[in-house]
């Protein structure tokens, strides 16, 4: 009955930190803006599609993966700079469809440049596994869980012991205050657009060994992301992350025990239950009104 | 002296009607009627899923699960249980309108990013479903063998008489929410659009109204996913997924929200552009995602509210001049 349970345990944690990553790239960007980006996903598939590529011209490994993480946060600050702060003041639905569009715009144009080829990443250490309580690990799944891991501590002190880190908390606290005290409102949500293409492109880059990546896998990414930030509670990074390891254990273990072609949809019939019974998310703040 | 509203609405349907009939006989092949059938099936979601969102301020991403709902029901219940055309599309439209109404209830306590989220976890659950329950769907290869519509022994062979019927059910749905919209329902919708609070102060009761029109909305993209299944005779999960259901947010918010002329105009245009880049190749997708950007950047309140603006200020250089 439990045979394959640390196995389950092992790739769902896996998966999930991925999940989370993508997750805390939402939450940046819904905290100083209060926008959903629907192009995050576009972000993660560029992450593995551009390290694919630069590896493909004969860099280094590291080096692609970082040289393609920094084009990322590029793309990510320039589509705030293009689209996102031409239309600030408008209806939030309103930069929603433009994140769409601009996911469209992204997802094209890496069909264009790159094809419609799946394509996988080397491991970065080998993939002889490690045999640990009855699982076999892949060394990439700690990878994942490693980088996942540095990622969250290098945004905490971000966040604590940088003067950039603290006026963004502050925008996400209250836009109006922040800007009184003399914050750049627009260079913070700037500045959170870049860093979430960094995230996202970095979970793209550790996720391409163990699920391939191609330039249509962004938008089930995204979806994922998304339910994990609101499995978490919109808007707190930690819960953002810890929503994605829910998540992604959940959709493994629905896989291994229950119907594998059901994967995609476990996690999300447990997000609905989770939503009509606690609004706010798990470690959300109870604060979501109800009718 | 100002007509009654409910004639007022009546003569500019029947004008409308008159427009869409006259439609066909200025194109020039069969291939651009065939784009017109789906484009008024998309805008009876559109104008439906507008009553949510534009009115009444509820996002839907999930409104696609209910036109494959439809879909689906009158397929399986006609080609293989072999019941009658008729019976086929009531089941269509009532499997949607029973699911919409018993996921109404928790989904609507719901507000924002939180309501978004579930109607969009909904729509993706559904569509898994058409995909893996491969014994009555047929899976991801899809469903065909549905007859042609017929109904009272006429049977809709050509496209023209499809159409036809079309542009009889769109016209019928745009002066039933134009109508709904004037009335003391509507009148309830909007103001609970503005503050929930407000409008329950005022004895509204909020949830009865919002799982109205979430079933009024979910029952229209039935009726039009009934009436898809009966005109292509083959329907696949692909066509149901999450990018439909944004789709058709964009259709609304591109038209114009709170109007439902402007949810005809969306759902008419986002169906045209991609067969109208096809000599783009390759590069019509982006030029699809381009306009779709431009277009809410320079026309925030979409085609109609352009459109007004627009005659605004036309009539402004009249009256100067």
């Amino acid at each position: 009955m439990f045979a394959g349970a640390p196995q389950y345990l092992v790739s769902g944690l896996t998966q999930g930190a991925a999940y989370g990553l993508i997750g805390l790239g939402f939450t940046m960007i819904f905290n100083t803006t209060g926008i959903i980006n629907f192009a995050q996903g576009e972000f993660v598939m560029l992450g593995g599609m551009l390290s694919v590529c630069l590896l493909g011209v004969g860099l280094p490994l590291p080096l692609a993966i970082v040289l393609a993480c920094l084009a990322t946060a590029a793309i990510g600050g320039l589509m705030e700079r293009l689209a996102i702060r031409p239309i600030a003041g408008a209806p939030a639905i309103n930069a929603v469809i433009i994140t769409i569009g601009v996911s469209i715009l992204l997802r094209g144009g890496a069909m264009l440049a790159f094809g419609k080829d799946t394509h996988a990443l080397p491991a970065f250490s080998g993939t002889a596994p490690i045999l640990a309580l009855g699982a076999a690990i892949q060394p990439q799944s700690l990878w994942v869980l490693a980088v996942t891991l540095a990622l969250l501590a290098a945004l905490k002190l971000f966040f604590t012991a940088t003067i950039q880190g603290k006026a963004m908390l502050a925008c996400s606290c209250q836009k109006k205050a922040a800007s009184l005290v003399g914050i750049s409102v627009a260079r913070m949500a700037l500045l959170s657009f870049a860093i979430s293409g960094l995230i996202g492109a970095t979970a793209g880059a550790i996720l391409a060994p163990i699920t391939m990546t191609a330039y249509d896998v962004g938008m089930m990414l995204g979806l994922k992301g998304f339910a994990a930030c609101i499995l978490g509670g919109l808007g707190n990074p930690f819960g953002a992350a810890a929503g994605g390891l829910v998540l992604g254990v959940l959709e493994s273990f629905g896989a291994g025990y229950i119907a594998s072609g059901y994967k995609d949809a476990f996690a999300f019939v447990v997000l609905l239950l989770l939503l009509f019974v606690r609004p706010s998310g798990l470690f959300g703040k109870a604060g979501v009104e109800r009718v | 002296m100002k007509l009654p509203v409910l004639g007022q609405n009546a003569a500019q349907a029947a004008l409308f009607l008159l427009l869409l009939l006259a439609l066909p006989y200025t194109l020039p092949n069969e291939y651009y009627l065939s784009i017109c059938i789906l484009g008024a099936l998309n805008a009876v979601i559109a104008v439906g899923l507008n009553l949510l969102m534009g009115y009444a301020g509820q996002v839907s991403l999930g409104h696609a699960a209910f036109y494959g709902l439809g879909a689906y029901a009158t397929a399986i219940a006609t080609s293989r249980f072999g019941l009658p055309i008729p019976a086929g599309m009531a089941i269509g439209v009532s499997l949607a309108t029973v699911v919409a109404w018993i996921v109404a209830a928790p989904t609507l306590k719901l507000k924002g990013h939180y309501l978004a989220m579930a109607t969009l976890g909904f729509g993706i659950i559904v569509s898994i479903v058409f995909n893996e329950a491969v014994d009555a769907t047929g899976g991801p290869s899809g469903y065909v063998g549905i007859p042609r519509l017929a109904l009272f022994g006429y049977e809709f062979t050509s496209d023209h008489s499809y159409y036809n019927l079309m542009a009889v059910v769109l016209t019928f749905v745009v002066l039933l929410s134009l109508n709904l919209m004037k009335s003391r329902t509507g009148r309830a919708l909007r103001a609970l659009h503005v503050s929930e609070k407000a409008a329950a102060s005022l004895g509204v009761d909020i949830a009865a109204h919002k799982r109205f029109v979430f079933v009024l909305s979910a029952a229209l993209a039935g009726l039009a996913g009934v009436l898809y299944a009966h005109y292509l005779s083959f329907i696949a999960p692909a066509s149901f997924g999450f990018g439909f259901s944004v789709q058709l947010v964009v259709m609304v918010v591109l038209g114009g929200m709170a109007s439902v002329w402007g949810s005809v105009a969306g759902a008419l245009f986002l169906t045209a552009l991609p067969e109208a880049l096809r000599e783009f190749e390759d590069i019509d997708i982006l030029v699809y995602g381009a306009i779709l950007v431009l277009t809410i950047m320079f026309l925030p309140d979409g085609l109609a509210g352009g459109l007004s603006r627009l005659t605004r200020r036309l009539r402004r250089k009249a009256g100067a001049s």
